[in-house]
Order: structure tokens, then C-alpha cells, then sequence
């Protein structure tokens, strides 16, 4: 059998039944009642002993949602949801306040094992062999945020930052602690009325990671939250704000797992960054949330808003992701170039299997003077799945000098599945220089050939491949996440070869 | 002693007969070559030693140091010293030859059931090899064959063959795409990699090659079988008097 073919027998039989992180963890949650209303509002505002100007903020989103309609125009299909049918709130129930980690139920720990998270600060996450001239990366430190369903369990790392004057903590505990910031910032880049997701997650957000580091600041360690879905039927609404102010740095690590679930899961976070005059942000996201069973049952449906504000003159904000998971992705990281010479990177790894939908892509928004961005976006599509890449690159009438490059690189193993290119391109002012490059292949014959004669499987060969493939990418990541991500990309495309 | 035997092989690609009955065999130590005309199988035979998809092996037998060599997946050929250099060796982007050529390596080595070969003993044997055939050290660092040069990807499937020392390489018209001085150096890699354990098959349509590679035993193929086997000289013959006197015999 030609080795494509086998390719596409293999992808037939793809074993996303054994989805790795498919196991629950049985604690009791305190749950908001079912469905969607003034109360559903009140109730999560109350858990949160929010004070009223955030109860108000989220009343009125949630008046506004009540007049939006869900957004159709992405290549994604999926029966319509019931957003009457889902749980708002699910948060494990905890004995007492907690103060340190040995108070948190063991149950909760014992899932972050097996997910392989260091949460214990003994257990801080050490790098790989450092490359000459770099510093000793076993001295980097992760701090990690946890957020288990809706609720930030731990924090640690919390001192050491403290010294730096970075804060990060749950943004329920920053609306309470630090009014003052989440007033200012909160909404100023995704505002409540942004979208339809965006609009619902205004409403109902139950936690999420809040980052303020002060000017002039390099943040001592790369900051990490954890995703994991584990309440039946709850949809996860996290809401993460990052600010950076005046000259300094933050690199801000995200990763996503879900335990397996017959029912769909809805997801639908804002992520809102600032960055001020020469401040620079790079945000990593890996998402490998459970992406439905062999017959496309199942799995997370994924409408994220996400989107940066470069508000300062030499400001920079680089997203890097690496989609893995979720049955159905709807995802646009985006910068505002709003201050001169600022700088916005995107660089997307999105891979699917199965009968997953992707429609992800990025927006850069030139609007400062010689403001510049970077698109590189790989797109692998293995068995029934469909990849789109939608972006749009506008540079407005005042964005002077403004510059992009894309690049949108499509890879397709088998012939069931579909890669698709949207990009928009927008020039309002005659000195913009935009490039655009796309290029759509597929995993020849010939070079699974070489390979398996030079004594690799055909999965090995595959997967060597596609690493060379991402490999732009990939780079672009802090080097922990980049090994993780490699072994997931491996993982992912298990069962799309023979 | 027989290293490669070939018996009555007959090979079909979408219905349509390529080889009717070829028999060949190679002894250890071995140089042979088989010369023949465009479409006469050389490739196809080649591609059936090493377990390429898509040709269909509808009678006779390989025999690879006494074992049935069709029952083997290709990557379990290659394990066991089966090295086919390529007569257009595929770019590979993002993956640096060094990388790849570590992959490769260990993965035969495991299949083995050899440990695998530390990073420092592996760099010390790559630097050894690729000196010795000329190749700089910055040309591992690209990805594999991405803007090579005809030369340069010809050298790196002999760096290869240096490298998983494999018992029956077979070179695939390996002198197309070469100047003169680049035909040389390969060739030369290549004598150097000839022992009493080894055996080559040099598959080419011209007689230069075999200038510089002088086989034992030379074969004519014609319409997928061989016609004619003999010493050095017959590649010569072949040189002066072409193909045409062989396509009856076939």
C-alpha cells in the first residue's frame, strides 16, 4: 500500500479515544444554578465578594450579550448551544481559606500530577541544557497560577515577585486587592461590547490570572497558568489581564487540559494585554484540550477573544501558540499598534486530527507611525479536520512607514481533510509595505520514502517532518514550553500514519 | 558468500509488468554494476530491494544475507544494512542534517537492539566522516539537502552510508547531476567505504562512472531482465557499441 494511503487508512482508526488527560477528579463543587440570567450574575459576583462597581460592569455586559447574536462567518459547524442548558459557576468547594499548599485538597493535587505540574515549589520547573553564552536555565524559575475550573487553587512564587513589586494573583483577588488597576485596564482592550464571547465572558468570568509588573521592571521568572476543565457541562469563562508598564518585560506561559467528556464544553476567555512605552509582552499559549472521540464526539468548543494593546511608543507584544486540542477553535490573538514604532508578533502552530475545526488567525491593527508586525503561522491538518488561517492586516490612514510580513504555511496528511487561507489586507496609506506569503503542501511520498529508508518508522518519519515543518515556530518558545510542545505535536499526530 | 540474491523476480506498478524475471546475486565484498537503458527496470529494482510502496512483487524471491528480505518494512531493511543513495535525495526543511542524520542512526541502532549512540560519540564520528569526504561542518547545520547542490546532496548520501555502515549499498545513478570533479569526490567516498564485508551495486547508465568505481562484475538490463553479465570490460563494450545489440536479446 502507497505509504499515503496508509497514512489515510491510519487516520481512519486515529486514537483520540485515548485521550492522555481523560481522567476526573471526584471532589464536591459548589455550583451556580443552571443557566444564564441576572441571578446567574449576581450569584458568581457574590461567590466572589466582588464589590459593586464590578457587579455593575458585569450586569451591563450581560444586558448587552442579551442583544448580540452569535457570530456565523467562521468556517466552524457545530449545533447551535444552548447557553440556558450550562452551568455559569463550578468551583471546588473549599473547607476553609486557604493560606498554603498542603491545605488544598489532595484530590486537586493529585490531578495537577498527572498533568504533570509542578505545583509545589520544590518541584519548580528546571530547563533543558542551556545553550552557550545563555544563563543557567536551571536557575529560571515558573511561577504557576493554577486555575482548577473557576477558581484559582494556588499561587506560588508569590513573595519572590512581591520583591520585584510584579503582582500576580487570581483576578478575583485583584479586584479586591488592587480596584485601583483593574478599574483603569480592565475592558480597555477588549471592551464589553467587543463580541458575542466576549461580551458573555464580561458577564460571567469566574477567574483568571491578573499580572501587573511595574515600570522598568524585568519579570525574575516566566509566569504560567494552568487551564483545566473538569465540572460536566460548565463552560469556562476565564478572563486574564496583563499589564506592562514602562519599560518592562513579561513572559506569560499558558497551557490547557481537559479531562475527557461525552458533552460539549464551552470555553470562552478574554485575555486583554497592555503594553506601555517601550514595554515588551510574549505570551505563549499551549492548548491540548480534549479535541472529541474517533466520531467527532465530544470535545471543547474554543471561542476565545484574545488581543493586545501596544498603547506605548516601542512597545512590543508577541503571541506564540501551539493548538493542539479542542473540537472546535475560534481564536484570533491580536495586537493594536497604537504607539510609534511598536512592534506585534504572531506565531501559530495549529494542528488537527480527527473531525476538529480550526479558525484561527490574528489581527495586527497598524495605527502608530512606523509600526511593524510578523505573521507566521503553520497550519497541519491530518485526518477529517479543517484548518483555516483567518487574518486580517490593516494599516491606518495616520500609520505611516507601517510594515507586515506573513507567512501561512498549510500541511496536509491524507486527503480527507481541508487547509484554507482567509487573509485580509487592508492599506489606508500609501507607504504601508505589506508582504504575503502562503504556501499550501502535502507530506510526499518520496520524503516518507527517504526517511523510512534511512531507518525511521513511518510515525517517526512523519513526525520528524512536521517538527521541521513548525520548527520557525517553535523556536519562538520559552525552551520548557517548546520541548512540551514537541512531544505534543507527536502526540497529536499519533494515529495519522501507517 | 551470497549477501544479495535475486530469484526470478517479476514486479508489477498499476498493472503494468516492469521486471519479468530477474535474477541477480551479490557476494560480500562485491562491486557490481547494472548498466541499461532508460526503462529497462534498474530503478525499479533498486526501489524493490528497499521496500519502496507501490510496486507489487508478483513472483520470485529476495534473499538478504540468507533472509526473505520482502517480508521486511523498509525501516527493518535499512536496520539490518540495506542503504539505497538516492538519484534525487529529498530536501527535508526545518531539519537539520545533523538532527537527521542522529534520528536515522539511532533508530537503526535500536531496531538492533544496540543502545543508542551518546551526542558526543556521535559528533566525534560525524566530524571523522564528513572530513574525510569534504564536507563542511556548516553544511549539518542546514536543513537536509535544502540548497544543496547536486555535489553537495550526492556527498551527504555517501556521509550517510560512512555513517550507518551498512553491508549492501545500492547508488542509484549516482553520477547524474555531477560535474567531473564532484563525480570524483563521491566516487572516492565511496572506494574508501568498499571492504571484504561490504558490497555495492552502482546502477548507472554511463560507463564514467565505473572510471572511477571499477566493478567485479558488470550487467546489462533490457526490458526488465538482465541480458548479459560479465568483467569489467563489458562496460566498455557497452561504451562503444551502446544498447541497441541487447534490446533483441531482451
Amino acid at each position: 500500500m502507497p505509504a499515503v494511503q496508509e497514512t489515510v487508512e491510519r487516520v481512519k482508526r486515529i486514537d483520540v479515544d485515548q485521550y492522555r488527560y481523560g481522567f476526573e477528579t471526584l471532589i464536591e463543587s459548589d455550583k451556580a444554578p443552571k443557566g444564564l440570567s441576572e441571578e446567574t450574575v449576581k450569584f458568581i459576583s457574590e461567590k466572589k465578594n466582588e464589590p459593586a462597581w464590578m457587579l455593575q460592569w458585569r450586569l451591563e455586559a450581560y444586558r448587552r450579550w442579551l442583544t448580540m447574536t452569535e457570530p456565523t462567518w467562521a468556517r466552524v459547524d457545530y449545533p447551535k448551544i444552548d447557553f440556558q442548558d450550562l452551568y455559569y459557576y463550578s468551583a471546588p468547594k473549599p473547607k476553609k481559606t486557604i493560606t498554603s499548599l498542603d491545605e488544598i485538597d489532595p484530590e486537586i493535587l493529585k490531578t495537577y500530577e498527572k498533568l504533570g505540574i509542578p505545583l509545589r515549589e520544590v518541584a519548580m520547573l528546571e530547563g533543558v541544557e542551556p545553550k552557550v553564552g545563555e544563563e543557567d536555565p536551571a536557575r529560571r524559575k515558573i511561577a504557576v497560577d493554577a486555575v482548577f475550573d473557576s477558581v484559582s487553587v494556588a499561587t506560588t512564587f508569590k513573595a519572590e515577585l512581591k520583591k520585584a513589586g510584579v503582582i500576580f494573583m487570581p483576578i478575583s483577588e485583584a479586584i479586591r486587592e488592587h480596584p485601583e488597576l483593574v478599574q483603569k485596564y480592565l475592558g480597555s482592550v477588549v471592551p464589553t461590547s467587543d463580541n458575542f464571547y466576549a461580551t458573555l465572558n464580561s458577564a460571567v468570568f469566574s477567574d483568571g490570572s491578573f499580572v501587573y509588573v511595574p515600570p522598568g521592571v524585568r519579570c525574575p521568572m516566566e509566569l504560567s497558568t494552568y487551564f483545566r476543565i473538569n465540572e460536566r457541562n460548565t463552560g469556562q469563562f476565564e478572563r486574564t489581564l496583563i499589564i506592562a508598564d514602562k519599560g518592562s518585560y513579561v513572559s506569560y506561559l499558558e497551557g490547557c487540559t481537559a479531562p475527557q467528556r461525552d458533552e460539549n464544553q464551552l470555553h470562552a476567555a478574554v485575555v486583554e494585554l497592555v503594553a506601555h512605552d517601550d514595554a515588551e509582552i510574549k505570551y505563549s499559549t499551549v492548548q491540548n484540550w480534549y479535541p472529541g472521540n474517533s466520531e467527532g464526539k465530544g470535545g471543547i468548543y474554543n471561542f476565545v477573544t484574545k488581543r493586545g494593546d501596544c498603547r506605548g511608543n516601542h512597545s512590543k507584544i508577541s503571541w506564540t501558540q501551539v493548538e493542539t486540542g479542542s473540537a472546535i477553535t475560534w481564536k484570533y490573538p491580536s495586537c493594536i499598534l497604537r504607539g510609534d514604532n511598536s512592534r506585534g508578533e504572531f506565531y501559530s502552530i495549529a494542528i488537527s486530527n480527527g473531525y476538529q475545526q480550526v479558525d484561527s488567525g490574528t489581527k495586527m491593527i497598524h495605527l502608530g507611525k512606523n509600526t511593524s508586525s510578523r505573521i507566521i503561522s503553520k497550519g497541519i491538518a491530518a485526518g477529517k479536520s479543517q484548518n483555516t488561517y483567518r487574518g486580517l492586516v490593516t494599516a491606518h490612514r495616520k500609520a505611516t512607514g507601517a510594515r507586515n510580513f506573513t507567512a501561512c504555511d498549510s500541511l496536509l496528511i491524507g486527503d480527507k481533510c481541508g487547509a484554507h487561507t482567509v487573509p485580509y489586507i487592508e492599506a489606508k496609506n500609501s507607504s504601508a509595505t505589506f508582504e504575503h506569503e502562503a504556501t499550501t503542501s502535502k507530506i510526499s511520498e518520496d520524503v516518507l520514502f527517504y526517511c523510512v529508508q534511512r531507518g525511521l518508522s513511518q510515525e517517526e518519519a512523519v513526525g520528524l517532518v512536521v517538527n521541521g515543518f513548525v520548527k520557525d515556530v517553535l523556536q519562538q518558545l520559552p525552551m520548557e514550553f517548546a520541548v512540551e510542545a514537541q512531544k505534543l505535536i507527536s502526540i497529536s499526530l499519533e494515529g495519522s500514519v501507517g | 558468500m551470497a549477501l544479495l540474491e535475486v530469484k526470478d523476480l517479476q514486479v508489477r506498478v498499476e498493472e503494468r509488468e516492469i521486471l519479468h524475471g530477474l535474477t541477480l546475486t551479490v557476494n560480500e565484498g562485491q562491486i557490481h554494476a547494472i548498466m541499461g537503458p532508460n526503462g529497462s527496470g534498474k530503478s525499479t529494482l533498486s526501489h524493490v530491494i528497499a521496500g519502496k510502496p507501490g510496486y507489487e512483487v508478483t513472483g520470485g524471491q529476495i534473499l538478504f544475507k540468507g533472509e526473505d528480505l520482502l517480508e521486511m518494512a523498509p525501516e527493518e531493511r535499512a536496520a539490518r544494512g540495506v542503504f539505497l543513495a538516492f538519484q534525487y535525495p529529498v530536501e527535508i526543511p526545518g531539519v537539520t542534517t545533523m538532527n537527521f542524520l542522529r534520528t536515522a542512526l539511532n533508530a537503526q541502532r535500536k531496531a538492533r537492539g544496540e543502545s543508542e549512540l551518546m551526542v558526543p560519540d556521535f559528533l566525534k564520528k560525524v566530524r571523522e566522516v564528513s572530513k574525510s569526504l569534504n564536507i563542511p561542518q556548516d553544511m549539518l547545520k542546514r536543513g537536509v539537502n535544502v540548497g544543496f547542490s547536486g555535489g553537495e546532496k550526492k556527498r551527504n548520501e555517501v556521509l550517510q552510508m560512512a555513517l550507518f555502515e551498512p553491508s549492501l549499498c545500492i547508488l542509484d545513478e549516482m553520477d547524474s547531476g555531477l560535474d567531473i570533479d564532484a563525480l570524483r569526490i563521491a566516487a572516492d567516498g565511496v572506494n574508501a567505504l568498499h571492504s571484504p564485508k561490504r558490497a555495492m551495486v552502482v546502477i548507472t547508465h554511463y560507463q564514467r562512472l565505473l572510471n572511477y568505481i571499477v566493478p567485479d562484475v558488470v550487467h546489462v538490463m533490457s526490458k526488465g531482465r538482465v541480458v548479459k553479465s560479465g568483467g569489467k570490460e563489458l562496460a566498455l563494450e557497452l561504451e562503444a557499441s551502446g544498447y541497441t545489440q541487447f534490446e533483441d536479446a531482451a
